[in-house]
């Protein structure tokens, strides 16, 4: 066990007991599970809730307000409601749900808010310096505190990475609670680019860190470097998750980004979610995907189980 | 322990998809007995629905590609399909005597009918746009052209009564007519003679074909043939056979996406025009002219 003492705020010491990672034995046990047979009406179940757990996301710099509010219209509806009423009616399958929320960078916050109005879709906002994180703590937190007052209440905020490897978790820690502060109400998820930390126990680490510096939620990765989220990087943070609740009582929520594509590795992700966590954390409120394009492919199997057809990406919105 | 000496060791025959050969996801398989014995000669992999789906992704992903290609460079890779068939000759030869008792004379007449389509297609790859194609008149200040195109992804389903010796040729023209205008294809091969074409396969493998613009499924129809013929991926159906009910069984399930249904006997000539005809549609374009 390896312990990691931070100063919070009010000058406190906080020990953080980071138990080793076994990598090969979190290798193992994800592969688990991708060995399950999800048939029929469970099938149909995780289907509809991984479209639920949803962060339709756009973070690229040809991201035009158009271009967001079409992707708020798909959050919507990620199917139009009459389209799918033609295909699916005969099988009495219930509406298709809207996405937990959608993620922009902050200039394109106020669009997302005018284009969401009226509905329970939560606005995230990237901040920071996303992705990279490398600019000074002032214009990390005036970014922040930009998205939260034009309307964001999610912020998605990077790690300082350079600080982390070189050794320096205080200043990652301090870098935290700061964002946490500026968020006011928003909800935080701190992104750990676990693609960048080198190895399960540093993932395990920077979770401890990012938890108890205030994270809401902790998050893989940008979507931005390879290898994005995968099933052990996942498995030992959600373990983080497990044992903080343990010791505080406090609920953290996890989100995988980046290369999850079908509808199959989703369920994947809630076979081990439901088995790492228990059924308390498939919601919404505690899990979320960051995967725009297994939408998509998630549509194409529920309309093949509404159908008994192979269906075809083109009946789909292309982005 | 000393080895036994001219050890026979028998071929797995497995399915050809995106230019691998896999085996079924399923693990089944359908054992294929010699010419009037018990004895079996090969397990062939029964293809699962998954497998199919497998096939179709991709084909559809080597659909661009493959389109691209130049009409001459796909006429080239239907030639080395020839010349692949002429080196397996010997293999295909005796897979017909053995399994099914042809004579020698009938099993060297099916190859040589085979490697004969794939010269035919070969040649006509670049010469049918032209052949088909055309200038047309038209009164005002306008060209106006038609060229064929290739469709996309074609399923093509054989049925399990080709006799064996016919099956052979009427595959590799089936196969090759599709592919020569820029089509993929996912093919339902029939089951009972598998085990000779399987050849086939290792010829699309080695003749430069692109991986996935060719790929050949065993199985059973009864369970395959629905979900291929119904797939909103697949833009047209060819079907080799005669059974009634299966055609209108594939016009049926193939109206949803209004696929272009085409059939042909058997014994239909192999290597006809109508073939490439039936995979393209033409496109109509007008031009203006300057004064």
């Amino acid at each position: 066990m390896r312990s990691v003492s931070m100063t919070d705020k009010a000058g406190r010491t906080l020990a953080l007991l980071v138990p080793p990672v076994d990598e090969v034995g979190a290798t193992e046990r994800a592969e688990f599970f991708t060995k399950r047979s999800i048939k029929k009406e469970s099938k149909i179940h995780a289907l509809y809730l991984a479209i639920s757990m949803c962060d339709l996301t756009t973070l690229e710099g040809a991201d035009t307000p158009g271009r967001v509010r079409q992707m708020c219209e798909k959050a919507r509806h990620p199917v139009p409601p009459d389209v799918f009423q033609s295909v699916a009616g005969q099988k009495n399958l219930p509406p298709i749900p809207s996405v937990a929320a959608v993620c922009v960078y902050p200039s394109m916050v106020s669009t997302a808010v005018k284009a969401l109005a009226g509905s329970a879709i939560n606005v995230a906002s990237v901040a920071t310096a996303f992705p990279s994180g490398q600019a000074p703590l002032k214009v990390k937190l005036d970014d922040t505190r930009f998205a939260v007052s034009e309307g964001a209440n999610e912020i998605d905020m990077v790690i300082n990475r350079g600080a982390f490897l070189s050794g320096d978790y205080q200043l990652v820690f301090d870098e935290i609670a700061a964002t946490k502060e500026a968020c006011g109400e928003a909800h935080l998820k701190v992104i750990l680019e676990t693609g960048e930390l080198g190895s399960l126990d540093r993932v395990r680490l920077a979770s401890e860190i990012a938890m108890r510096a205030g994270a809401d939620f902790i998050k893989t990765s940008t979507g931005k470097i390879q290898p994005a989220a995968t099933l052990p990087v996942t498995l030992v943070m959600l373990q983080a998750i497990q044992d903080f609740y343990m010791k505080t009582g406090k609920k953290i929520g996890m989100k995988p980004a980046g290369g999850i594509r079908t509808a199959k590795q989703a369920i994947q992700y809630l076979c081990m979610v439901n088995e790492t966590m228990g059924s308390d954390w498939l919601t919404p409120d505690l899990f979320r995907f960051g995967a725009s394009a297994m939408v998509n492919d998630i549509l194409k199997q529920i309309f093949k189980e509404a159908t008994g057809r192979y269906y075809y990406d083109r009946v789909f919105s292309l982005d | 322990m000393a080895i036994e000496k001219n050890l026979h060791v028998p071929k797995t025959i497995k399915l050809f998809i995106n230019g691998e050969f896999p085996r079924t996801e399923s693990g089944r398989h359908i054992s294929l007995y010699e010419h009037g014995s018990q004895k079996v000669f090969a397990h062939v992999c029964r293809a699962s629905r998954k497998d199919l789906r497998n096939a179709v992704a991709a084909s559809l992903a080597a659909r661009g590609e493959w389109e691209k290609r130049s009409a001459y460079n796909r006429a080239q890779i239907l030639y080395r399909m020839a010349e692949m068939a002429e080196g397996h000759r010997e293999e295909m030869v005796s897979l017909l005597t053995k399994i099914n008792a042809a004579s020698a004379g009938d099993a060297n007449q099916s190859v040589d009918a085979a490697i004969e389509a794939f010269v035919y297609y070969a040649g006509f790859a670049d010469k049918f746009s032209q052949v088909s194609g055309c200038v047309n008149p038209v009164s005002g200040p306008h060209h106006a052209f038609t060229t064929p195109e290739p469709v996309g992804c074609v399923a093509a389903i054989f049925d399990d009564n080709i006799e064996s010796i016919l099956a052979l040729p009427i595959v590799a023209a089936t196969l090759a007519s599709v592919i020569a205008s820029g089509n993929v294809v996912t093919a339902l091969l029939p089951s009972n003679v598998s085990a000779q074409l399987a050849p086939l396969a290792e010829i699309f493998a080695t003749s430069d074909l692109p991986k996935g613009v060719v790929n050949l499924l065993t199985g059973h129809q009864s369970e395959l043939l629905d979900h291929l013929a119904s797939h909103m991926e697949v833009q047209s159906i060819c079907y080799v056979g005669s059974d009634r009910t299966t055609q209108e069984k594939l016009k049926t399930l193939g109206a949803e996406n209004m696929k272009r249904v085409i059939c042909f006997a058997p014994d239909a000539n192999p290597t006809s025009l109508d073939r490439l005809a039936g995979f393209v549609e033409f496109k109509t374009v007008w031009h203006p002219i300057g004064h």
